[in-house]
């Protein structure tokens, strides 16, 4: 790995950023519009409910996280379709760029993008709402880490996709997070779903982190570190998954000749 | 001498059908080598393979410096929405060449691209963006050079610049090029020995200079109309 390539792929990123207003406005823009909306709702659901249960730290802190999940997975995807845009691959892995730091390069970059989309939540959700997670203490770190790994996973899984159907299947990606949401009980218990969803539930590694919040923010003490160490196992392995899976695609399209001519006319 | 450039019985089929068909070609330090051949030849195919972005059927591709290879081609702009010096700087990063902003600004001297510097790649015109392409390509000092029409989108006053300026860096010793180009006068210009590929085979392989009349044709042009209408009759 040469971690000089690896930057040089995050540095086109953050020059196209330099450059373009629109590029870094959503970074922000819908973050903000999300806690704003979800700030409002719950503190409005807090003046009806029941006293002694607070939506803010459950729902808020949900969207929050979940929020986070979503910039990180499209921080890699975003990265990516810039070279699929541009028509990039062929200059760049016809150079000595390996695979691996050319995805460690779209990881960087989602790492700084996804870091700023924190921030303004952060700073909007404490500020504007009085979200605490103080409540959480020490395992907001392995909840981020465990969302942020499952996110860089979908986010390779997403690229991969798009680089085996070509282009026009970028639309398949955007909903992969609505569609994941339903299973992971970002916004209520996983006992609610029937067992079938539940059984799916069990294999997604951010259902384990938001039943962990909800009881915390109940409350109860967590029993164990084991949901989360389970969590970031199931994370662990999607990422290795989604790196295989990326390689195999890639290796795919050189035998086939798709990287060479990649263009929205030349994939099926 | 070590070759820059070994191959021995390339092959790749697309759809059963072969695009390259066993060929075997070197590339000497010094030395340009023409590939040419008709539309639909295989030439684009084998600069692909010898790139690495695609996966050769069978046969052998020996490249000893592979990281001191590069290449410009008309099918291949750099990013449109990167400046031209962003761009240089990416790729001098990527191909790992030292003091890259001197490198940088010798290279925007060079191929005449100081005023564009902070314009968008995108924004310059089809022979400014091959200038450009061409300053990427001769970032790392590359040993082997691969450049697939690397002229087509220039004007003939800044194409015989271009071509003197790589029969320079070639003649200093150290790098060959493979040179694929549909212009028969710029190749008996620039090419020490040219190979004529046709349906995926090399048919012909000599000096441009010599190899019409050892082949009754007046020119080279001839030649290859004849190579490529007829390869069977050759």
């Amino acid at each position: 790995m040469n971690f000089t390539r690896l930057y040089a792929v995050a540095l086109r990123q953050f020059y196209l950023m330099r450059g373009s207003l629109s590029r870094v406005l959503p970074l922000f823009a819908w973050v903000t519009v999300d806690m704003a909306l979800w700030g409002f709702l719950t503190r409005y659901l807090n003046t009806v409910a029941a006293a002694g249960f607070s939506f803010v730290a459950t729902i808020l802190g949900a969207v929050l996280l979940w929020d986070f999940f979503m910039r990180v997975m499209q921080g890699v995807t975003m990265a990516f379709f810039e070279d699929v845009w541009a028509r990039n691959f062929l200059n760049f892995f016809a150079s000595p760029l390996t695979l691996w730091e050319y995805l460690g390069g779209l990881v960087v970059s989602s790492v700084a993008t996804s870091a700023l989309g924190l921030a303004a939540m952060l700073l909007l959700a404490c500020f504007g709402f009085g979200l605490s997670f103080a409540a959480y203490g020490a395992l907001m770190a392995p909840y981020l880490a465990v969302l942020f790994i499952f996110g860089i996973a979908l986010g390779i899984m997403a690229s991969a996709l798009v680089l085996r159907l070509g282009p026009a299947s970028e639309w398949l990606v955007w909903p992969i997070p609505a569609l994941i949401a339903p299973f992971a009980g970002v916004f209520y218990p996983v006992s609610t779903l029937p067992p079938w969803m539940r059984l799916v539930s069990r294999l997604l590694p951010p259902a384990y982190v938001f039943e962990s919040m909800r009881a915390i923010a109940a409350g109860l003490r967590p029993s164990s570190s084991s949901p989360v160490l389970t969590a970031g196992l199931l994370a662990l392995a999607y990422l290795a998954a989604a790196c295989r899976i990326f390689e195999l695609t890639y290796r795919h399209a050189t035998r086939t000749g798709l990287i060479a001519r990649y263009s929205a006319e030349s994939v099926g | 001498m070590e070759k820059i450039l070994s191959v021995t019985g390339l092959r790749k089929d697309f759809g059963g059908a072969a695009a390259v068909d066993g060929i075997s070609f070197e590339v000497a330090p010094g030395e340009i080598v023409g590939l040419l051949g008709p539309n639909g030849a295989g030439k684009t195919t084998t600069i692909s393979m010898i790139l690495g972005v695609l996966e050769p059927g069978a046969g052998e591709i020996l490249i000893p410096d592979r990281e001191r290879m590069n290449f410009a081609a008309v099918y291949a702009p750099l990013p449109g929405n990167l400046t031209v010096t962003e761009n240089l700087r990416i790729f001098g990063l990527i191909y790992g060449v030292h003091d890259l902003a001197a490198r940088v600004a010798a290279l925007l001297e060079q191929f005449d691209l100081g005023k564009y510097r902070d314009t968008k790649a995108g924004l310059l015109s089809s022979g400014e963006q091959t200038r450009l392409g061409l300053a990427k390509a001769m970032l790392n000092e590359p040993r082997l050079l691969l450049l697939d029409e690397p002229t087509a989108s220039l004007d003939p006053s800044v194409s015989r610049e271009i071509r003197a300026r790589i029969k320079d860096f070639v003649a200093r010793g150290a790098s060959g090029v493979l040179w694929t180009s549909h212009n028969m006068n710029e190749v008996e210009e620039v090419c020490d020995r040219v190979l004529f590929l046709s349906r995926g085979k090399i048919l012909l392989e000599g000096n441009p200079r010599t190899l019409p009349e050892q082949h009754g044709k007046k020119t080279l042009e001839d030649l290859f109309v004849a190579v490529a209408r007829e390869p069977l009759s050759l």
